[in-house]
């Protein structure tokens, strides 16, 4: 059921980043995709600092840790870019939509405990990283025009990669 | 006279530390870039250091395959660990499993 629901918040992500009105699908501007991407960090890190709070499995929080050191370090990265390059991160549907979505998924975990906690945070965790991923791959690193951020979202994708793998397998370890 | 034998205790004890120097043996370096580890396999002699040079922005690990190592390497840091027996060890990131490294020690 939650595996479920995740897939489907997954989509509704998948939807807000490619369809969203208030950014154009295949041309979002620097701003908007410096916010796009830190957002999904900010996410993950909260989602992460959550599985600090209920996890007890030894794998699960040493992803958790992982999760927040790594996307905290791109985030510092990404806040020292824009600020070299005199860039102010805009807002935008696809940011908003991601956080709404996270803000449910979050409230639907906290309700978990125990072993169903940990399974539903790493089945979260494919299907965020997948998203993210896919957007970072098909739509935020093509769209980039400065190359100081498009490099650095390349990077990011390399360490979201890594982590989509890393995920998986936990997931596989859980079942 | 007292000159020469000053001169030669110092060409002695250069001596003497060259050849610890030698003994200590040489170190060999491993680069972490765009998370991965560079060269992947490595073949060294016994007493040899691994040094590992982290270039990305995210901290790393070098941990053995079992764990019985584990180094940690910051952002921009580097880390050494000396290797004396022959065998052969694999590695990898702790923080970023699919970063794997080999190292082979000679016999």
């Amino acid at each position: 059921m939650y595996h479920f629901q995740s897939a489907v918040v997954a989509a509704a992500v998948a939807l807000a980043v490619f369809s969203s009105p208030g950014v154009a699908a295949d041309n979002p501007s620097d701003p908007q995709i410096a916010h796009i991407a830190y957002t999904a960090g900010v996410i993950d890190i909260a989602t992460a600092k959550l599985a600090l709070k209920k996890s007890h499995n030894k794998a699960v929080r040493a992803f958790a840790e992982d999760m927040v050191r790594d996307h905290q370090a791109v985030n510092d990265k990404a806040l020292a870019l824009v600020k070299k390059l005199h860039v102010t991160p805009e807002d935008n549907a696809t940011s908003q939509s991601l956080v709404s979505q996270a803000d449910t998924e979050r409230a639907d975990l906290g309700k978990l405990s125990g072993k169903a906690f940990d399974k539903a945070y790493v089945d979260n965790e494919v299907a965020f990283h997948k998203t993210v991923d896919n957007a970072l791959e098909t739509t935020l690193i093509p769209s980039a025009s400065n190359s100081e951020l498009k490099s650095l979202l390349q990077t990011g994708l390399k360490i979201f990669a890594g982590h989509l793998q890393h995920a998986e397998h936990l997931a596989s370890k859980l079942k | 006279m007292r000159t020469f034998v000053r001169q030669a205790a110092v060409l002695l004890l250069l001596q003497i530390a060259c050849a610890r120097a030698g003994a200590a043996g040489e170190i060999v370096q491993v680069k972490i870039n765009d998370l991965a580890f560079s060269p992947t396999e490595i073949t060294i002699k016994p007493g040899d250091t691994v040094e590992w040079v982290n270039a990305d922005f995210v901290d790393h690990t070098a941990t053995a395959t079992g764990g019985s190592w584990d180094i940690l390497i910051g952002p921009g840091k580097s880390a050494r660990r000396k290797f004396d027996k022959p065998g052969t060890s694999k590695y990898y990131c702790r923080f970023h499993p699919n970063m794997t490294g080999i190292i082979r020690v000679r016999k």
